[in-house]
Protein backbone atom coordinates (compact mmCIF):
# COMPACT_ATOMS: atom_id res chain seq x y z
CA UNK A 1 0.00 0.00 0.00
CA UNK A 2 2.60 2.31 0.92
CA UNK A 3 5.15 1.54 -2.33
CA UNK A 4 6.37 4.92 -3.65
CA UNK A 5 6.56 5.30 -7.81
CA UNK A 6 9.31 5.20 -9.02
CA UNK A 7 9.11 5.47 -12.61
CA UNK A 8 6.77 7.11 -14.23
CA UNK A 9 3.61 6.20 -15.55
CA UNK A 10 2.93 5.27 -18.93
CA UNK A 11 1.99 8.05 -21.35
CA UNK A 12 -1.80 8.18 -21.81
CA UNK A 13 -2.99 6.37 -25.17
CA UNK A 14 -6.03 7.96 -27.02
CA UNK A 15 -8.10 10.98 -25.80
CA UNK A 16 -9.85 10.64 -22.32
CA UNK A 17 -7.06 9.07 -20.45
CA UNK A 18 -6.56 8.31 -16.75
CA UNK A 19 -3.87 10.72 -15.04
CA UNK A 20 -1.28 9.12 -13.26
CA UNK A 21 -3.33 10.26 -9.63
CA UNK A 22 -6.38 8.18 -11.25
CA UNK A 23 -4.57 5.29 -11.59
CA UNK A 24 -3.37 5.02 -8.09
CA UNK A 25 -6.91 6.60 -6.97
CA UNK A 26 -8.94 4.04 -9.21
CA UNK A 27 -6.61 1.09 -9.36
CA UNK A 28 -8.61 -1.36 -7.41
CA UNK A 29 -11.23 -1.18 -10.05
CA UNK A 30 -8.16 -1.18 -13.23
CA UNK A 31 -6.81 -4.61 -11.23
CA UNK A 32 -10.44 -6.03 -11.63
CA UNK A 33 -10.79 -7.30 -15.28
CA UNK A 34 -15.17 -6.78 -15.18
CA UNK A 35 -13.85 -2.97 -14.89
CA UNK A 36 -10.31 -2.65 -15.87
CA UNK A 37 -9.15 0.45 -17.60
CA UNK A 38 -11.93 0.68 -20.26
CA UNK A 39 -14.65 0.24 -17.53
CA UNK A 40 -12.99 3.28 -15.24
CA UNK A 41 -13.13 4.89 -18.65
CA UNK A 42 -16.70 4.74 -19.02
CA UNK A 43 -17.31 5.47 -15.23
CA UNK A 44 -15.24 8.70 -16.35
CA UNK A 45 -17.32 9.75 -19.01
CA UNK A 46 -20.76 8.63 -17.42
CA UNK A 47 -22.89 11.54 -16.45
CA UNK A 48 -25.67 10.94 -13.58
CA UNK A 49 -28.05 12.57 -11.88
CA UNK A 50 -29.31 11.89 -8.59
CA UNK A 51 -32.35 13.48 -7.49
CA UNK A 52 -32.26 14.18 -4.11
CA UNK A 53 -28.93 14.25 -1.69
CA UNK A 54 -30.90 12.97 1.57
CA UNK A 55 -31.21 9.40 2.73
CA UNK A 56 -31.10 7.59 -0.72
CA UNK A 57 -28.88 10.50 -2.21
CA UNK A 58 -25.83 10.26 0.84
CA UNK A 59 -24.65 6.96 0.51
CA UNK A 60 -25.36 6.91 -3.19
CA UNK A 61 -23.38 10.69 -3.98
CA UNK A 62 -20.53 9.30 -1.85
CA UNK A 63 -20.09 5.95 -3.82
CA UNK A 64 -20.71 7.29 -6.99
CA UNK A 65 -17.85 9.84 -6.70
CA UNK A 66 -15.47 7.42 -5.12
CA UNK A 67 -15.71 5.25 -8.07
CA UNK A 68 -15.19 7.99 -10.79
CA UNK A 69 -18.23 8.67 -11.81
CA UNK A 70 -17.36 12.04 -14.08
CA UNK A 71 -20.21 13.84 -13.97
CA UNK A 72 -22.15 14.12 -10.76
CA UNK A 73 -25.38 16.45 -10.96
CA UNK A 74 -27.85 16.59 -7.75
CA UNK A 75 -30.84 17.99 -7.53
CA UNK A 76 -31.79 19.35 -3.78
CA UNK A 77 -33.41 22.34 -2.21
CA UNK A 78 -33.42 21.53 1.08
CA UNK A 79 -30.58 22.84 4.34
CA UNK A 80 -29.33 20.28 6.53
CA UNK A 81 -31.24 19.96 10.06
CA UNK A 82 -30.17 17.46 13.30
CA UNK A 83 -32.78 15.13 12.29
CA UNK A 84 -30.78 14.12 9.09
CA UNK A 85 -27.68 13.29 10.38
CA UNK A 86 -29.02 10.01 12.07
CA UNK A 87 -28.96 8.66 8.57
CA UNK A 88 -27.28 11.16 6.14
CA UNK A 89 -24.14 10.07 6.43
CA UNK A 90 -22.62 12.99 3.41
CA UNK A 91 -23.42 15.53 5.82
CA UNK A 92 -21.51 16.39 9.67
CA UNK A 93 -22.25 18.22 12.69
CA UNK A 94 -21.08 21.12 11.33
CA UNK A 95 -23.10 21.27 8.31
CA UNK A 96 -26.34 21.62 10.52
CA UNK A 97 -28.00 24.77 8.81
CA UNK A 98 -25.89 24.91 5.39
CA UNK A 99 -27.62 24.29 2.29
CA UNK A 100 -27.51 20.76 1.11
CA UNK A 101 -26.03 20.76 -2.09
CA UNK A 102 -23.65 23.36 -0.97
CA UNK A 103 -22.47 20.76 2.01
CA UNK A 104 -22.80 17.66 -0.37
CA UNK A 105 -20.51 19.30 -2.93
CA UNK A 106 -17.94 20.02 -0.71
CA UNK A 107 -17.92 16.71 0.58
CA UNK A 108 -17.99 15.01 -2.17
CA UNK A 109 -15.65 17.34 -3.69
CA UNK A 110 -13.12 16.57 -1.27
CA UNK A 111 -13.57 12.67 -1.63
CA UNK A 112 -13.00 12.95 -5.14
CA UNK A 113 -11.57 16.42 -7.10
CA UNK A 114 -11.43 14.35 -10.33
CA UNK A 115 -14.87 15.05 -10.78
CA UNK A 116 -17.39 17.20 -12.12
CA UNK A 117 -20.34 17.99 -10.00
CA UNK A 118 -23.48 20.16 -10.86
CA UNK A 119 -25.40 21.47 -8.49
CA UNK A 120 -29.29 22.17 -9.49
CA UNK A 121 -30.66 24.09 -6.33
CA UNK A 122 -34.23 23.45 -7.34
CA UNK A 123 -37.15 21.45 -6.86
CA UNK A 124 -37.57 19.06 -9.55
CA UNK A 125 -40.80 20.77 -11.71
CA UNK A 126 -42.33 19.75 -14.72
CA UNK A 127 -41.32 22.58 -16.19
CA UNK A 128 -37.63 21.95 -15.46
CA UNK A 129 -37.47 18.64 -14.96
CA UNK A 130 -36.53 17.81 -18.84
CA UNK A 131 -34.12 20.37 -19.14
CA UNK A 132 -32.02 19.50 -15.71
CA UNK A 133 -32.39 15.46 -17.07
CA UNK A 134 -31.51 15.69 -20.72
CA UNK A 135 -27.76 16.23 -20.45
CA UNK A 136 -27.30 13.01 -18.02
CA UNK A 137 -27.23 9.16 -18.91
CA UNK A 138 -28.70 7.91 -16.10
CA UNK A 139 -31.18 9.51 -13.46
CA UNK A 140 -30.96 8.26 -9.73
CA UNK A 141 -34.45 8.72 -7.85
CA UNK A 142 -33.42 9.34 -4.12
CA UNK A 143 -36.97 11.72 -3.73
CA UNK A 144 -39.27 11.02 -0.32
CA UNK A 145 -42.51 11.64 -2.05
CA UNK A 146 -44.66 10.27 -4.77
CA UNK A 147 -44.91 13.95 -6.78
CA UNK A 148 -41.92 13.75 -7.58
CA UNK A 149 -41.62 10.20 -8.22
CA UNK A 150 -43.83 10.18 -10.94
CA UNK A 151 -42.36 13.48 -12.22
CA UNK A 152 -38.75 11.77 -12.43
CA UNK A 153 -40.41 8.19 -14.22
CA UNK A 154 -42.48 10.04 -16.91
CA UNK A 155 -39.26 12.32 -17.45
CA UNK A 156 -37.40 9.37 -17.74
CA UNK A 157 -39.53 7.45 -19.92
CA UNK A 158 -39.84 10.61 -21.99
CA UNK A 159 -36.47 11.09 -22.38
CA UNK A 160 -35.45 7.67 -22.76
CA UNK A 161 -33.25 7.25 -19.49
CA UNK A 162 -33.08 4.67 -17.38
CA UNK A 163 -34.01 5.62 -13.86
CA UNK A 164 -32.53 3.61 -11.17
CA UNK A 165 -34.98 3.60 -8.37
CA UNK A 166 -35.35 3.26 -4.11
CA UNK A 167 -37.92 3.44 -2.05
CA UNK A 168 -37.89 3.00 1.76
CA UNK A 169 -40.13 2.79 4.63
CA UNK A 170 -38.93 2.05 7.93
CA UNK A 171 -37.75 -1.66 8.02
CA UNK A 172 -38.54 -2.39 4.24
CA UNK A 173 -37.02 -1.23 0.98
CA UNK A 174 -37.67 -1.62 -3.11
CA UNK A 175 -35.48 -1.25 -5.39
CA UNK A 176 -35.73 -1.77 -9.53
CA UNK A 177 -34.58 0.32 -12.48
CA UNK A 178 -37.34 1.65 -14.39
CA UNK A 179 -37.77 3.13 -17.81
CA UNK A 180 -34.59 0.94 -19.43
CA UNK A 181 -35.31 0.22 -22.70
CA UNK A 182 -38.20 -2.33 -23.62
CA UNK A 183 -38.61 -2.50 -19.68
CA UNK A 184 -40.99 -1.52 -17.58
CA UNK A 185 -41.52 2.01 -15.56
CA UNK A 186 -42.62 3.11 -12.15
CA UNK A 187 -46.17 3.51 -13.85
CA UNK A 188 -46.30 -0.11 -14.98
CA UNK A 189 -45.74 -1.22 -11.16
CA UNK A 190 -48.06 1.59 -9.51
CA UNK A 191 -50.58 3.14 -11.94
CA UNK A 192 -51.78 5.60 -9.40
CA UNK A 193 -50.46 6.78 -6.39
CA UNK A 194 -52.29 6.37 -2.77
CA UNK A 195 -54.17 9.22 -1.67
CA UNK A 196 -52.91 12.24 0.63
CA UNK A 197 -52.80 10.49 4.12
CA UNK A 198 -53.43 7.35 3.73
CA UNK A 199 -49.63 6.30 3.84
CA UNK A 200 -47.33 7.88 6.45
CA UNK A 201 -44.34 9.61 5.45
CA UNK A 202 -40.78 8.94 7.25
CA UNK A 203 -41.13 11.83 9.09
CA UNK A 204 -44.45 10.11 10.60
CA UNK A 205 -43.58 6.85 10.42
CA UNK A 206 -39.69 7.06 11.17
CA UNK A 207 -36.77 4.98 9.52
CA UNK A 208 -33.96 3.03 10.73
CA UNK A 209 -31.06 4.73 9.59
CA UNK A 210 -29.06 2.25 8.23
CA UNK A 211 -31.91 1.13 6.07
CA UNK A 212 -31.70 3.90 3.35
CA UNK A 213 -27.82 3.22 3.27
CA UNK A 214 -28.50 -0.57 2.07
CA UNK A 215 -31.10 0.55 -0.48
CA UNK A 216 -29.31 3.73 -1.88
CA UNK A 217 -26.44 1.50 -2.14
CA UNK A 218 -28.11 -0.91 -4.12
CA UNK A 219 -29.50 1.74 -6.40
CA UNK A 220 -25.81 2.54 -6.21
CA UNK A 221 -24.38 -0.55 -7.27
CA UNK A 222 -27.00 -0.67 -9.83
CA UNK A 223 -25.99 2.33 -11.46
CA UNK A 224 -22.45 1.21 -12.13
CA UNK A 225 -23.67 -1.96 -13.71
CA UNK A 226 -25.61 0.04 -16.37
CA UNK A 227 -22.63 2.47 -16.86
CA UNK A 228 -20.20 -0.22 -17.32
CA UNK A 229 -22.96 -2.72 -19.27
CA UNK A 230 -21.86 -5.42 -16.94
CA UNK A 231 -24.05 -7.98 -14.82
CA UNK A 232 -27.76 -8.51 -15.04
CA UNK A 233 -29.01 -4.82 -14.20
CA UNK A 234 -32.19 -5.12 -11.75
CA UNK A 235 -34.77 -4.11 -14.84
CA UNK A 236 -38.26 -6.02 -14.91
CA UNK A 237 -37.16 -7.20 -11.38
CA UNK A 238 -38.69 -5.51 -8.43
CA UNK A 239 -36.46 -6.20 -5.20
CA UNK A 240 -37.80 -6.17 -1.74
CA UNK A 241 -35.78 -5.87 0.98
CA UNK A 242 -36.93 -6.34 4.95
CA UNK A 243 -34.16 -5.55 7.43
CA UNK A 244 -35.52 -6.93 10.13
CA UNK A 245 -36.05 -10.26 8.49
CA UNK A 246 -32.99 -9.73 6.83
CA UNK A 247 -34.27 -10.78 3.63
CA UNK A 248 -34.11 -10.15 0.06
CA UNK A 249 -37.04 -10.98 -2.36
CA UNK A 250 -37.54 -10.75 -5.75
CA UNK A 251 -40.66 -9.79 -7.70
CA UNK A 252 -41.49 -9.76 -11.14
CA UNK A 253 -42.12 -6.72 -12.69
CA UNK A 254 -43.65 -6.38 -16.03
CA UNK A 255 -44.13 -3.15 -18.68
CA UNK A 256 -47.74 -2.72 -19.11
CA UNK A 257 -48.88 -2.83 -22.40
CA UNK A 258 -51.48 -0.48 -21.11
CA UNK A 259 -49.25 1.82 -19.14
CA UNK A 260 -50.12 5.54 -19.58
CA UNK A 261 -46.70 6.75 -20.17
CA UNK A 262 -44.38 3.50 -21.38
CA UNK A 263 -47.68 1.60 -22.94
CA UNK A 264 -48.64 1.05 -27.06
CA UNK A 265 -50.65 3.70 -26.90
CA UNK A 266 -49.49 6.58 -24.18
CA UNK A 267 -51.71 8.88 -23.27
CA UNK A 268 -48.82 11.16 -21.26
CA UNK A 269 -47.18 12.83 -23.77
CA UNK A 270 -45.61 15.50 -21.63
CA UNK A 271 -45.33 16.26 -17.99
CA UNK A 272 -48.55 16.54 -16.04
CA UNK A 273 -49.17 18.61 -12.68
CA UNK A 274 -47.66 15.83 -10.45
CA UNK A 275 -49.14 17.80 -7.44
CA UNK A 276 -52.90 17.55 -8.77
CA UNK A 277 -52.26 14.00 -9.86
CA UNK A 278 -51.52 13.01 -6.34
CA UNK A 279 -54.28 14.94 -4.93
CA UNK A 280 -52.33 16.93 -3.37
CA UNK A 281 -53.53 21.09 -3.31
CA UNK A 282 -50.44 22.58 -2.55
CA UNK A 283 -48.21 22.80 0.52
CA UNK A 284 -50.68 23.96 3.02
CA UNK A 285 -53.08 21.39 2.58
CA UNK A 286 -52.75 19.48 5.67
CA UNK A 287 -53.46 23.08 7.67
CA UNK A 288 -56.65 23.47 6.33
CA UNK A 289 -57.94 20.43 8.02
CA UNK A 290 -56.27 21.71 11.13
CA UNK A 291 -57.72 25.38 10.76
CA UNK A 292 -61.54 23.76 10.63
CA UNK A 293 -61.39 22.86 14.32
CA UNK A 294 -61.04 25.07 17.18
CA UNK A 295 -57.45 26.04 18.35
CA UNK A 296 -55.69 26.85 21.39
CA UNK A 297 -52.08 28.06 21.19
CA UNK A 298 -49.31 26.99 23.74
CA UNK A 299 -49.36 30.44 25.39
CA UNK A 300 -53.23 30.11 25.86
CA UNK A 301 -53.04 26.98 27.28
CA UNK A 302 -49.74 27.96 29.49
CA UNK A 303 -51.66 31.02 30.68
CA UNK A 304 -54.93 28.73 31.44
CA UNK A 305 -52.90 25.65 33.01
CA UNK A 306 -51.10 28.64 35.10
CA UNK A 307 -54.39 29.74 36.08
CA UNK A 308 -55.54 26.85 37.47
CA UNK A 309 -58.22 26.21 34.81
CA UNK A 310 -59.58 22.74 34.90
CA UNK A 311 -57.99 21.66 31.50
CA UNK A 312 -57.95 17.83 30.52
CA UNK A 313 -54.74 17.26 28.53
CA UNK A 314 -55.50 14.39 25.62
CA UNK A 315 -52.17 13.42 24.17
CA UNK A 316 -53.17 11.42 21.10
CA UNK A 317 -49.81 10.26 20.27
CA UNK A 318 -48.24 6.82 20.46
CA UNK A 319 -46.29 5.48 23.90
CA UNK A 320 -42.87 5.85 22.11
CA UNK A 321 -43.45 9.25 21.38
CA UNK A 322 -44.98 9.93 25.05
CA UNK A 323 -41.77 8.53 26.01
CA UNK A 324 -39.80 10.92 24.39
CA UNK A 325 -41.71 13.75 26.07
CA UNK A 326 -45.04 14.76 26.83
CA UNK A 327 -46.78 17.61 28.72
CA UNK A 328 -48.30 15.12 31.21
CA UNK A 329 -50.97 14.23 29.20
CA UNK A 330 -53.75 11.36 29.70
CA UNK A 331 -52.32 9.28 26.73
CA UNK A 332 -54.50 7.99 24.05
CA UNK A 333 -53.08 7.03 20.30
CA UNK A 334 -55.24 8.17 17.83
CA UNK A 335 -55.86 4.83 16.37
CA UNK A 336 -56.91 3.57 19.68
CA UNK A 337 -59.56 6.52 20.27
CA UNK A 338 -62.55 4.92 19.17
CA UNK A 339 -62.01 1.90 21.08
CA UNK A 340 -61.02 4.12 24.30
CA UNK A 341 -63.29 6.98 24.20
CA UNK A 342 -65.23 5.88 27.33
CA UNK A 343 -62.36 6.99 29.22
CA UNK A 344 -63.04 10.54 28.54
CA UNK A 345 -65.35 12.90 30.42
CA UNK A 346 -67.23 14.87 27.66
CA UNK A 347 -68.41 17.32 30.10
CA UNK A 348 -64.90 18.31 30.99
CA UNK A 349 -63.09 20.93 28.79
CA UNK A 350 -60.43 19.02 26.95
CA UNK A 351 -57.23 19.90 25.08
CA UNK A 352 -55.67 17.30 22.29
CA UNK A 353 -52.10 17.19 21.52
CA UNK A 354 -49.86 15.60 18.94
CA UNK A 355 -46.49 16.12 17.49
CA UNK A 356 -47.69 18.69 15.26
CA UNK A 357 -51.04 18.79 15.56
CA UNK A 358 -52.32 17.31 12.63
CA UNK A 359 -53.21 14.21 14.30
CA UNK A 360 -54.68 15.55 17.42
CA UNK A 361 -57.28 18.15 14.88
CA UNK A 362 -58.53 14.44 13.74
CA UNK A 363 -58.74 13.85 17.66
CA UNK A 364 -60.97 16.39 17.97
CA UNK A 365 -62.88 16.39 14.50
CA UNK A 366 -63.60 12.56 15.69
CA UNK A 367 -64.70 14.09 19.42
CA UNK A 368 -66.75 16.56 17.85
CA UNK A 369 -68.47 14.09 16.31
CA UNK A 370 -68.58 11.67 19.41
CA UNK A 371 -70.66 14.78 20.93
CA UNK A 372 -67.84 16.56 22.76
CA UNK A 373 -68.48 19.89 22.86
CA UNK A 374 -65.20 21.61 25.05
CA UNK A 375 -62.43 20.19 22.84
CA UNK A 376 -59.52 22.51 21.51
CA UNK A 377 -57.05 21.49 19.26
CA UNK A 378 -52.97 22.86 20.42
CA UNK A 379 -52.00 24.52 17.67
CA UNK A 380 -48.49 23.26 16.19
CA UNK A 381 -48.55 20.86 19.07
CA UNK A 382 -45.57 19.63 21.03
CA UNK A 383 -43.26 21.37 18.74
CA UNK A 384 -45.07 24.96 18.90
CA UNK A 385 -44.83 24.07 22.83
CA UNK A 386 -41.38 23.84 22.53
CA UNK A 387 -41.01 26.86 20.46
CA UNK A 388 -43.48 29.41 22.13
CA UNK A 389 -43.86 28.03 25.65
CA UNK A 390 -40.94 25.96 26.90
CA UNK A 391 -37.45 25.96 24.97
CA UNK A 392 -36.46 22.88 27.36
CA UNK A 393 -38.66 20.98 25.63
CA UNK A 394 -37.30 18.32 23.17
CA UNK A 395 -38.57 18.52 19.62
CA UNK A 396 -38.30 15.01 17.22
CA UNK B 1 -55.24 -24.71 0.26
CA UNK B 2 -52.66 -23.09 3.40
CA UNK B 3 -51.52 -20.13 2.28
CA UNK B 4 -49.10 -17.64 3.83
CA UNK B 5 -49.98 -13.64 3.32
CA UNK B 6 -46.75 -11.58 3.77
CA UNK B 7 -48.03 -8.50 5.39
CA UNK B 8 -45.92 -5.66 4.01
CA UNK B 9 -44.60 -3.25 6.87
CA UNK B 10 -47.01 0.09 6.53
CA UNK B 11 -49.49 -2.34 7.34
CA UNK B 12 -48.81 -4.74 9.83
CA UNK B 13 -50.07 -1.67 12.26
CA UNK B 14 -53.49 -2.70 11.32
CA UNK B 15 -52.59 -7.05 11.45
CA UNK B 16 -51.91 -7.23 15.31
CA UNK B 17 -47.78 -6.48 13.75
CA UNK B 18 -47.43 -9.45 12.25
CA UNK B 19 -44.92 -10.17 9.28
CA UNK B 20 -47.20 -12.61 7.98
CA UNK B 21 -50.58 -14.44 8.44
CA UNK B 22 -51.61 -18.23 7.57
CA UNK B 23 -54.48 -18.71 6.04
CA UNK B 24 -56.85 -21.10 4.14
CA UNK B 25 -57.58 -20.00 0.62
CA UNK B 26 -58.38 -21.29 -3.14
CA UNK B 27 -57.81 -18.26 -4.80
CA UNK B 28 -56.08 -14.87 -4.06
CA UNK B 29 -59.53 -13.34 -3.14
CA UNK B 30 -60.37 -16.01 -0.92
CA UNK B 31 -57.07 -15.41 1.20
CA UNK B 32 -57.97 -11.54 1.07
CA UNK B 33 -61.15 -11.60 2.15
CA UNK B 34 -60.27 -14.15 4.71
CA UNK B 35 -57.26 -11.52 5.74
CA UNK B 36 -59.77 -8.35 6.14
CA UNK B 37 -62.26 -10.47 7.66
CA UNK B 38 -59.95 -11.19 10.31
CA UNK B 39 -58.59 -7.76 10.38
CA UNK B 40 -61.31 -5.53 9.61
CA UNK B 41 -59.11 -1.91 9.71
CA UNK B 42 -57.09 -3.57 6.51
CA UNK B 43 -59.88 -3.84 4.56
CA UNK B 44 -59.99 0.30 3.54
CA UNK B 45 -55.97 0.15 2.82
CA UNK B 46 -56.33 -2.91 0.64
CA UNK B 47 -60.26 -1.99 -1.01
CA UNK B 48 -61.32 1.28 -2.44
CA UNK B 49 -65.17 1.94 -1.31
CA UNK B 50 -66.28 0.36 -4.55
CA UNK B 51 -64.65 -2.85 -3.50
CA UNK B 52 -61.51 -2.84 -5.83
CA UNK B 53 -58.27 -3.57 -4.90
CA UNK B 54 -56.43 -0.12 -5.02
CA UNK B 55 -54.66 0.54 -7.61
CA UNK B 56 -51.21 1.46 -5.27
CA UNK B 57 -51.38 -1.92 -3.73
CA UNK B 58 -49.84 -4.78 -5.92
CA UNK B 59 -50.22 -8.35 -5.10
CA UNK B 60 -48.27 -11.44 -6.16
CA UNK B 61 -48.84 -14.88 -5.72
CA UNK B 62 -44.74 -16.16 -5.26
CA UNK B 63 -43.02 -13.86 -7.44
CA UNK B 64 -46.16 -13.25 -10.00
CA UNK B 65 -48.47 -9.91 -10.39
CA UNK B 66 -52.14 -11.28 -10.55
CA UNK B 67 -52.56 -8.65 -12.47
CA UNK B 68 -51.24 -10.54 -15.55
CA UNK B 69 -52.90 -13.91 -14.25
CA UNK B 70 -56.61 -14.20 -13.02
CA UNK B 71 -56.52 -11.52 -10.52
CA UNK B 72 -58.73 -11.88 -7.79
CA UNK B 73 -59.68 -15.25 -9.17
CA UNK B 74 -56.17 -16.15 -9.64
CA UNK B 75 -56.00 -20.23 -7.68
CA UNK B 76 -53.83 -20.75 -5.03
CA UNK B 77 -51.85 -23.57 -4.25
CA UNK B 78 -50.96 -25.43 -1.25
CA UNK B 79 -48.16 -23.82 0.18
CA UNK B 80 -47.99 -20.80 -1.93
CA UNK B 81 -46.94 -17.15 -0.22
CA UNK B 82 -49.11 -14.22 -1.39
CA UNK B 83 -47.56 -10.90 -1.58
CA UNK B 84 -49.20 -7.18 -0.27
CA UNK B 85 -46.69 -4.82 -2.11
CA UNK B 86 -48.42 -1.22 -1.60
CA UNK B 87 -45.83 1.47 -2.77
CA UNK B 88 -43.90 3.54 -0.37
CA UNK B 89 -42.12 7.04 -1.77
CA UNK B 90 -39.16 7.58 1.34
CA UNK B 91 -36.15 7.75 0.57
CA UNK B 92 -34.95 11.79 1.04
CA UNK B 93 -36.44 12.71 4.44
Amino acid sequence: MATRLTQPAPAPAGEPALSKQEVLRYSRHLIMPEVGMDGQLKLKRAKVLMVGSGGLGAPLGLYLAAAGVGRLGIVDFDTVDFTNLQRQVIFGTSDVGRKKLEAARERLGNLNPEIQIDAFETRLTSENALDILRDYDIVVDGTDNFPTRYLVNDACVLLGKPNVYGSIFRFEGQASIFGYPGGPCYRCLYPEPPPPGLVPSCAEGGVLGVLPGIIGCIQAMETIKLILGSGEPLVGRLLLFDALGMRFRELKLRKNPECPVCGERPTVTKLIDYAEFCGIRGEEAPAQITAAVPEITPKQLKQRLDRGDDLYVLDVREPHEYKICNLNGHLIPLGELPKRVSELDSSREIVAHCRSGKRSAEAVEFLTKAGFRNIWNLKGGILAWSDEVDPSMPKY
Amino acid sequence: MPVKVMIPTPLRQFAAKQESVNLEAGTVGEALSALTLQFGDLKKHLYSDDGRLRSFVNVYVNDEDIRYLQKEKTAVQPGDTISIVPSIAGGAE
